[in-house]
């Protein structure tokens, strides 16, 4: 609630603070997907080499290990300031949730970050101070790490979407902790772990497709990277259909648990049975101005109930509902952003999933020569799946509001109430120019270890002496 | 256990988290403000670095977990603190972010002034942090300007909409009501310790001309480290401690100043080893006795004794903390297991023949 006092500032605080905390988890989660998927497909290359011993697959888990790495440490850096906002910026948010929501974080930071944070030292360092078994370890233990990790922020997450497993305080002005086990199995966290996790195999697969596919145009390395081909664009298609699957029980979990949200991907103003689906509107998406679209009759009941007569509610309804159950006041997000991001979500997602398709299907014969542009899109189509990972974010986050915890407590009286505007568009202005650096100098690199390709490895490397380092500053 | 002890076992849990982030990360900071003064070529900034190579983002993790397991066990705490600390804690973070890519990039190209500029990230990175935490923590146990302001917010409860108000405790200082004397002080102390403790750690894990180097440089800031916590611990003494575990706080000061003084004598005569555990010692019992003169404050008000935040208002649940308790006393032992196992792994000194001549 904004104070008398500076009722301005409070409005800038609020405003700036709602664009820096979008702006770095958008950033965020630019580098936490390859690092899940990542991890797991060079965990696989390394064991492929451990149990052959086939030199080309250690190539492939260096070079992929590499791009890893680059990337990991972005991830770790860009985390620490998604932790200090919670109380930076949103602290009435922390007070009133802090009893439920530090649970899953705090978990997160002893059971899985520690571990994480630990073998990753283990795992670059260790290659000549580990044995091949134990340093094969270390890499599978990072994987249990990493995806722990996201499981303990999903389930943190999904309580801002369906808050469970609290009770309120009336006295303390607080949700209180009443059963973890339901914050922890919450339908949405159950649902959206492994659609995150498929939907970042897709794109690491799609990443080491076009590594592969840039070497390959050019006839460099070509046996290795015919293998790593084949192999991104299988990750990619199986983390591409996990996706559909994935993205459909998280669907169901939605309509159950959010409404609202499902109505607003949709800009369904009033509940319908045998609801469409417009796959493309032009004009504004309100009901109002609608010029042109094309729709896919009952697809929208049948994503929200899996019938193809199913009621589905509409914005206007569901509105009426919250305004009777919290008070007056608009409770839809922002329609044209959430029905754009739904849409552009699914459509990049399958894009990529068809670039995989095509691309097995080109190369499914050894000595398959290809032409130019087919290089070209599998060197250039790696983003898509990044960029739908990224609107789905947004579809999921902004499709919340004007909630910060559904149904429990609003954004606008989440925000710190001792900042003021000035410190949050300070801080706001430092992490884009730092950001921004960052992209800039963390791209050349990916680019340039990408574009290096896979060393060749060489006798003194493999029984390398044991005082020496194989990473050097 | 009762709702009380398990508050103030959770204090302790916090304090030992902090603790051990600034007895790992502490060291760290030095070899990265050591850059400038031991570093006299391009493969001597190397040896400094690969000391810390593989083990300094996991020195990291500690803040993360500390501010982790501090917003699930005192929220009020963690919500009070950080939005108050505002701008420092913005410019730690900075610090920490320029400090972790420098280190991840700066060998990536052979350029001169790109290494120059991510060997200053480094410096700066590494001094900053080590500065204000410091004066963080000094303004923590001197208290600061917190008042109670009313808050309210409307939330159906089982079918009712209800209004609910709370007090909450606002920082009403600037970024300038930290940066007093005390806190200065303390924010000096921190820095000049951490440089010890780095250059401590330089010796103990490189040979040769630059381990000289280290060990001498050490002697040198140390005597200003140990003026300067005497001084500093000494006022937090006579003007800070509250009373209730004044003695337990007056002996672990006394240990810190005895260990101090004991680690630059061992550091002088070449024993870096027990020199470097006397520093961890230091460092132990010297924000051990911050804690202890916080006790059982979190964070004193200057305006209203009514609007401190103590152990007791500030904390979560009896059920959040006693499931807390279990997590922590089924992790805390392996993390340190393992963590240990790491160092162990890479105990081996590291020489400028380790820097492989080619290599870029």
């Amino acid at each position: 609630m904004p104070h008398a006092s500076g009722l301005m500032t409070d409005l800038s605080a609020l405003d700036l603070s709602r664009w820096q905390f979008g702006l770095t988890t958008v950033y965020h989660f630019l580098f936490v997907p390859l690092t899940i998927g990542m991890v797991l497909l060079v965990a696989i290359l390394q064991t492929t080499w451990v149990r052959t011993n086939n030199d080309k697959y250690l190539k492939l888990t260096k070079l992929f290990g590499k791009i890893f790495l680059i990337n990991f440490a972005m991830g770790v850096v860009t985390g620490i300031v998604q932790e200090f906002q919670f109380g930076m910026n949103w602290s009435d948010y922390s007070r009133f949730v802090g009893d439920v929501f530090g649970a899953p974080l705090a978990m997160e930071g002893l059971i899985a970050f520690f571990f994480e944070a630990t073998f990753i030292g283990l795992w670059i360092f260790g290659w000549d101070r580990l044995s091949k078994k134990v340093h094969l370890a270390t890499i599978w233990v990072t994987v249990f790490g990493v995806w722990a990790s996201a499981y303990f922020i999903l389930a943190a997450n999904a309580f801002m979407q369906n808050p469970v497993g609290f009770s309120i305080n009336t006295e303390k002005n607080r949700a209180e902790l009443t059963n973890i086990g339901s914050v922890l199995t919450n339908v949405v966290a159950l649902n959206q772990f492994p659609h995150t996790i498929v939907a970042s195999i897709m794109f690491a697969g799609a990443v080491i497709a076009s590594i592969s596919a840039y070497h390959l145009k050019r006839g460099q390395h070509v046996g290795d990277m015919r293998t790593s081909l084949r192999f991104g664009l299988w990750a990619s298609l199986v983390g591409g259909v996990g996706t559909v699957v994935t993205g459909d029980g998280l669907g169901l979990a939605m309509v159950q648990t959010q409404p609202m949200k499902m109505a607003a991907a949709e800009a369904l103003y009033n509940t319908t049975k045998n609801a469409s689906f417009s796959i493309f509107t032009l004009g504004t998406p309100d009901g109002h101005s609608e010029l042109f679209s094309i729709r896919i009759p009952d697809l929208l009941s049948f994503l929200s109930t899996h019938t193809l007569s199913g009621q589905v509610e509409g914005i206007n309804d569901l509105n009426a509902q919250y305004q009777t159950l919290y008070g007056p006041g608009d409770y839809n997000p922002v329609i044209w952003i959430t029905y754009w991001a739904f849409r552009w979500m699914i459509g990049l997602g399958m894009l990529s999933a068809l670039v995989a398709v095509v691309g097995l299907w080109l190369t499914r014969k050894q000595e398959a020569k290809l032409p130019k542009w087919a290089w070209n899109v599998a060197i250039w189509s790696a983003p898509l799946s990044l960029i739908a990972i990224s609107v789905g974010w947004l579809f999921t986050e902004m499709g919340r509001q004007p909630w910060i915890v559904f149904k429990l407590m609003k954004t606008a009286d989440a925000v710190s109430p001792g900042i003021n505007g000035v410190d949050v568009l300070i801080s706001l202005i430092v992490f884009t120019l730092i950001y921004g650096a960052l992209a800039v100098v963390e791209f050349k690199l990916l680019l340039n270890a990408a574009q290096t390709g896979p060393a060749e490895i060489s006798a003194a490397d493999e029984d390398a002496d044991a005082e020496q380092l194989t990473v050097a500053y | 256990m009762n709702y009380e002890t398990l508050q103030n076992v959770w204090f302790l849990v916090v304090g030992f988290l902090f603790i051990g982030y600034f007895v790992l990360d502490g060291f760290d900071f030095g070899v990265g403000m050591a850059l400038p003064f031991l570093g006299k070529d391009d493969t001597d900034r190397r040896v400094l670095i690969n000391t810390i190579g593989p083990v300094w983002d996991l020195n990291e993790t500690w803040v993360i977990v500390a501010g982790a397991a501090l917003f699930a066990s005192f929220p009020e705490w963690y919500a009070t603190l950080f939005s108050g600390f505002y701008l420092p804690l913005l410019l730690i973070l900075a610090a920490l972010i320029a400090r972790g890519v420098a280190f991840e990039y700066r060998s990536k190209n052979t350029s001169v002034t790109w290494r120059k500029t991510f060997d200053w990230m480094i410096v700066v990175g590494s001094a900053l942090p080590a500065l204000l935490w410091g004066v963080a923590f000094a303004n923590i146990v001197q208290g600061v300007p917190v008042e109670l302001r009313s808050v309210s917010h409307s939330v159906n409860v089982s079918g009712t909409l209800q209004t609910l108000t709370s007090q909450d405790h606002i920082y009403t200082g600037t970024l300038f009501t930290l940066l007093n004397p005390y806190g200065l002080l303390g924010g000096l102390v921190t820095l000049t310790l951490f440089f010890t403790h780095g250059l401590i750690f330089i010796s103990l894990k490189t040979d040769g001309d630059i381990k000289l180097r280290a060990r001498a440089l050490a002697t040198r800031v140390g005597i200003i480290a140990t003026a300067l916590a005497a001084a500093f611990l000494l006022w937090t003494l006579i003007a800070h401690a509250s009373g209730q575990l004044f003695v337990f706080g007056l002996i672990l000061s006394l240990i810190a100043a005895v260990s101090l003084i004991a680690a630059l004598w061992f550091n002088h005569i070449g024993r870096e080893g027990v020199s470097f555990a006397l520093m961890v010692l230091t460092i132990v019992t010297a924000v051990g006795s911050l804690f202890a003169a916080l006790f059982p404050n979190v964070l004193p008000s200057t305006l209203d004794v009514n609007a401190s935040l103590t152990i007791a208002n500030a904390s979560s649940t009896e059920g959040t903390l006693t499931l807390m308790s279990w997590v922590a006393v089924v992790m805390l032992p392996l993390v340190l297991l393992y963590q240990g196992w790491t160092y162990w792994v890479f105990r081996k000194r590291i020489t400028r023949a380790n820097i492989p001549a080619g290599a870029h």
